[in-house]
């Protein structure tokens, strides 16, 4: 496919990476923030064709992994009751809750249902309108135009049936947190394509000259994300700190206005829960007031549901970049993709499910448990 | 979840207040709202995510860069063969 295959082309790969190793001259841990990320490099073992002193370590960006359990919770609550049709995203289906999770309620009779699109549980809710369709709005800034539209369409066409459970997630307050920590041992970002796509890449400006870090906004295909290795490289060796854009084929400076404005007219910003992470000031999105009736939290008055998470999981300091996966005593032993323990082994994009998929056997090979 | 892939726009649609396309991904078609990319047009790409396009690729800007990529690569496998050692 077009734009895909040219950036998956194995001879510029292997030269990027060339170019790497010839420009870097001490050790690095440089992050991406996107699962999407993640995936391809685990997908393409580019950590492998990378030199060892460029490390790459894995952030909190996969929207299914960072979902609090207490959402999961008022998820499968609200679910569980006859008169609705839950729907939802295919991968939220197997997070587990604190007891259950959606797929379990769904085999019990509950009215689950997966979607491609949010409009698609808009047209449910115009072919059911006897019946409560909520649905589960997760996401980053890149998913928010898309569910803003699902709930400004559903006020337009009066589908008072229509509401939808928010976990909306913001990038910039994530990096800040992870930069601000004492443990931060990221010396350089990649800023993830699509969010900037949506939201442009001027609120990352800040973040790298509040900290002096640089930060690319990098794609998705093997070239892309070997490519923003390399600028970020480039950087660090030349002592700069700045925002630069791989991504140009898909990213301007602004962003996408028309879908800035319609999010900003249907959600605000608020604080907001992280699964392993907890409350990071700011870095949510939330339905405003005038859209209170579409709001599933109000609507079925789930707000108070709180939840811990399990102790034996390390899904925090994996999300913060501090441990690996293979770092947890329960990896592919306890905690597997068919019966995980915490949400990173539950989506594709998940840091442990990606090492899961593409590197168990080398792990093993490695440190043999 | 934010994947978004590139397709071409075969045709546009009005329909009640949205413009809705079809677009084609290697062997599959599927719809897109292009509200937030309204100056989009037929035979363009579009960045493609939940059912919405958040962006026109800029073919001109993937051209660019992808020769500057695929002259490094020849420079590089030809600096490569007269690196003895890597």
């Amino acid at each position: 496919m077009k734009y895909i295959d040219e950036y998956r082309d194995e001879r510029i790969v292997r030269s990027l990476a060339a170019l790497v190793a010839r420009r870097v001259t001490r050790p690095c841990n440089l992050m991406e923030i996107c699962g999407g990320q993640t995936h391809t490099i685990m997908r393409y073992g580019l950590d492998e064709l990378l030199p060892s002193q460029v490390r790459l370590v894995h952030g909190p960006g996969c929207p299914v992994c960072v979902t609090p359990l207490e959402t999961v919770d008022k998820a499968i609550e609200i679910a569980s009751r006859p008169d609705v049709i839950f729907v939802s995203y295919g991968d939220m289906l197997r997070v587990p809750g604190s007891r259950l999770d959606l797929f379990r309620v769904k085999a019990a009779g509950g009215d689950v249902r997966i979607v491609y699109s949010p409009m698609d549980a808009v047209k449910l809710a115009r072919a059911h309108r006897g019946r409560q369709v909520v649905f589960f709005g997760i996401g980053f800034e890149t998913t928010a135009p898309a569910n803003a539209m699902a709930v400004w369409e559903a006020r337009r066409e009066g589908l008072d049936n229509f509401s939808m459970l928010v976990s909306h997630v913001l990038v910039p307050p994530a990096i800040r947190l992870l930069l601000g920590s004492p443990h931060n041992l990221v010396q350089g970002f990649i800023a993830p394509g699509h969010v900037c796509t949506v939201m442009g890449y001027q609120q990352y400006e800040a973040l790298s000259r509040d900290f002096h870090v640089p930060i690319v906004v990098g794609g998705f295909e093997p070239a892309d994300l070997l490519e923003a290795v390399s600028m970020l490289v480039a950087q660090l060796e030349d002592g700069r700190a700045e925002v630069e854009n791989q991504y140009v084929r898909s990213v301007s400076y602004e962003g996408n206005l028309p879908a800035q404005r319609l999010v900003e007219s249907v959600f605000e910003v608020g604080d907001r829960k992280w699964r392993g992470i907890g409350v990071i000031p700011q870095s949510g999105l939330r339905l405003r007031a005038e859209f209170a009736r579409h709001d599933a939290e109000q609507v079925f008055g789930v707000g108070d549901i709180s939840a811990e998470e399990p102790p034996e999981c390390i899904s925090a300091e994996v999300l913060q970049g501090l441990k690996r996966p293979t770092d947890c005593p329960e990896f592919a032993r306890g905690c597997t993709p068919e019966n995980p323990m915490g949400a990173l082994m539950v989506s594709a994009e998940g840091a442990c499910a990606a090492y899961y998929h593409y590197r168990r056997h080398s792990i093993h090979e490695v440190s043999p448990c | 979840m934010c994947l978004a892939v590139p397709g071409k726009i075969l045709e546009t649609e009005e329909h009640e207040g949205n413009r809705i396309a079809k677009v084609q991904f290697g062997g599959i078609t599927r719809q897109a709202f292009l509200n937030f990319v309204p100056e989009a047009e037929v035979g363009e790409y579009v960045m493609v995510h939940v059912g919405f396009a958040i962006s026109r690729v800029d073919a001109a800007e993937a051209a660019r860069t992808y020769q500057l990529l695929e002259a490094m690569g020849l420079l590089e496998s030809e600096l490569g063969r007269e690196e003895p050692v890597s």
